[in-house]
């Protein structure tokens, strides 16, 4: 017999127990990882945004355009090596129910800004070379079967009218936290079109996305957009990619703070709930670490049992919750409406975290129960009861 | 023979709440090695104190303990696990054995702390469990066996690292009187064909008849023994 035998035959003597025990900390472990994912699916705009890139946007809202005319003059800063720019289109494809992100853009220079949305050079040369070429993420064209060649019809809102692209390109992302769900066109196609429909709105750019040579410039070179267009009809507000971001996230900051919150509050649950097993196990054996005293068996040897013990309940919970929390995830994500979040995945740290919480806490729920059985003479422990 | 158990003036108190308590009143007494001992004596007298102190459970307030040339009271925590596990042999009123291993593994407990290997522990084993007579039930849980069976287990898991003195509390309190006559039979074979040592606490008049040497206690006191 080896010692794992026995801390293996020690864990689970009362099997309910201690089957109700994993579950308990399975189901913690589920909950535990799904608000990460939640959290950090919320925060992925964040995650994924680059230091080297700015966005400039009209001061008083980013609903309102910027004029065109602005591009020249921000790409004459000193440091900015990129000026593209985006207009958000919306738009129904389908129906009203099928989301995903909808922009104009400029050929020439959108994919040199964004390298983490990976194309061929042929899809990029067809792309730029027809006016109403589009690319779609690997995720929108799985989704509704897309593939090159294949004409995408959407009704407008923002800019009305009915609208016909060629789909031209399908690109993957770099990483798993990257959108791979967005859709591009050009943006010369809209100009174009509301040129005819509505003079007032041609010319117009929703948000610039600036690259600078330099990170730690960024807060320069944005005081000196900012500065290029004060007192002008459209002021602008220039900030980091990721600040521009943050923007969106930080209206629902104490709805993400809140969930984060409760999923280390979770992590506490599952410290009780073992601490509570722990507790009651060591009493009931106080007699039998007694008698293991008394045979010669050291401090060591008891750690060895009850930190076994803990050990073996902590990370088979974690185990199991682990392995059931890709399913749900997945489960979860079906649930949703699509497009709801374009990055839905279980990041490594929150196996990480979830493992080693397991760990620490599967260690801390032996402190007292080990504490007793140290500190407890062999003789009161023979006398023991219950 | 030559004493394997020396103790000179031993006195154990026990402070309850701001009373002090004299448990052991200068205990002096010589036990030779192979020697069968009963403890005999009213409850509170300190009979069990006085095998917890042999057995190294327990440490004396003042007086000294020498076993087999050992001050047992000079041993740290450590070397007195140590020392427990290499000369001393356990033998509970209530067998304390492991519910969730068999008789076999119940057995082994004690040969984990040795050096032996698995092939070696397992003779070990089956031999003390021969010994006890149940060679047949190795397999079995102690929920399956009864009191004497359950004894005789623990007797065997006492037996397997061959320790030189048994210290035995109570060991046929629990048993009805077939399986009495069994275990102070055992304990007999153990102490003439084996040549082992026994301290024996009992109230058992009976049991005490099978011991060479009885020794009475009386609130502390060691009172004249009486020579079988």
């Amino acid at each position: 017999m080896s010692m794992t035998k026995l801390i293996v035959k020690n864990s689970f003597r009362h099997t309910l127990r201690v089957l109700l025990t994993i579950v308990g900390i399975s189901v913690a472990v589920i909950a535990f990882g799904m608000l990460r994912t939640v959290v950090t699916a919320w925060n992925s705009g964040v995650a994924a945004s680059s230091p080297n890139r700015l966005v400039v946007r009209q001061a008083v809202s980013f609903i309102f355009p910027l004029p065109y005319a602005y591009k020249e003059k921000i790409a004459g800063i000193p440091g900015v090596t990129t000026v593209s720019w985006l207009n958000w289109f919306g738009g129904t494809y389908i129906d009203k129910d099928q989301f995903f992100a909808r922009q104009a853009c400029d050929p020439e220079t959108i994919f040199t800004l964004y390298p983490e949305f990976k194309l061929t050079s042929s899809e990029i040369s067809a792309f730029r070379s027809e006016r109403n070429a589009c690319i779609v993420g690997i995720e929108t064209a799985k989704r509704y079967g897309l593939k090159v060649g294949d004409i995408m019809n959407m009704e407008g809102d923002i800019y009305p009218g009915s609208w016909q692209f060629t789909v031209r390109g399908i690109y993957t992302p770099r990483s798993k936290t990257d959108d791979a769900t967005q859709m591009f066109f050009h943006w010369e196609y809209l100009n174009e079109q509301m040129k005819q429909d509505d003079a007032s709105r041609a010319d117009q750019v929703g948000y610039y996305v600036v690259k600078i040579n330099d990170a730690s410039k960024s807060a320069e070179i944005s005081q000196k957009i900012d500065e290029l267009f004060k007192n002008s009809p459209a002021e602008t507000k220039t900030e980091t990619e990721g600040q521009f971001q943050q923007g969106f996230v930080s209206s629902s900051g104490a709805i993400i703070g809140a969930i984060n919150i409760m999923s280390y509050l979770i992590i506490g649950i599952i410290l009780l709930v073992l601490c509570n097993t722990m507790i009651m196990t060591s009493r009931e054996r106080t007699r039998e670490y007694a008698v293991l005293k008394s045979l010669g068996f050291t401090g060591g040897h008891l750690f060895s049992f009850i930190a076994g013990e803990a050990l073996t309940i902590s990370l088979l919970g974690a185990g199991i919750g682990i392995a059931l929390l890709i399913p749900i995830v997945q489960g979860f994500e079906s649930l949703l409406p699509r497009g709801w979040f374009p990055v839905f995945i279980i990041e490594s740290s929150t196996y990480v975290l979830a493992g080693s919480s397991a760990l620490i806490v599967g260690v801390i729920a032996a402190i007292i129960p080990l504490y007793r059985a140290l500190t407890m003479r062999i003789v009161d422990g023979l006398r023991f009861t219950g | 023979m030559s004493a394997i158990i020396t103790i000179s003036h031993l006195i154990k108190t026990y402070k309850r709440d701001k009373q002090e308590i004299t448990v052991l009143n200068d205990i002096s007494l010589d036990i030779a090695q192979g020697d069968f001992v009963a403890l005999m004596g009213p409850s509170g007298s300190g009979k069990t104190t006085l095998l917890n102190i042999i057995a190294g459970i327990d440490r004396p307030t003042n007086g000294e303990v020498l076993i087999a040339g050992t001050d047992i009271g000079a041993l740290s925590e450590t070397e007195l696990a140590k020392w427990r596990s290499r000369h001393i042999g356990f033998i509970f009123q209530f067998y304390n054995l492991i519910p969730v291993l068999t008789a076999f593994e119940n057995v082994e407990l004690p040969l984990m702390l040795t050096p032996l290997s698995k092939s070696e522990r397992r003779r070990q084993v089956e031999l003390a469990l021969s010994v006890v007579g149940l060679a047949d039930r190795m397999d079995h849980y102690p929920k399956q066996l009864s009191g004497g069976q359950e004894q005789r287990v623990a007797i065997a898991r006492a037996i397997a690292s061959d320790p030189d003195i048994f210290v035995a509390d109570e060991p046929t309190g629990d048993l009805d009187r077939v399986s009495a006559e069994e275990i102070l039979t055992l304990l007999e074979r153990l102490n003439k064909e084996f040549g082992k040592t026994i301290v024996m606490v009992t109230h058992d008049p009976q049991a005490a008849n099978r011991a060479h040497i009885v020794h009475h206690l009386e609130k502390g006191d060691l009172i004249p023994q009486v020579q079988s």
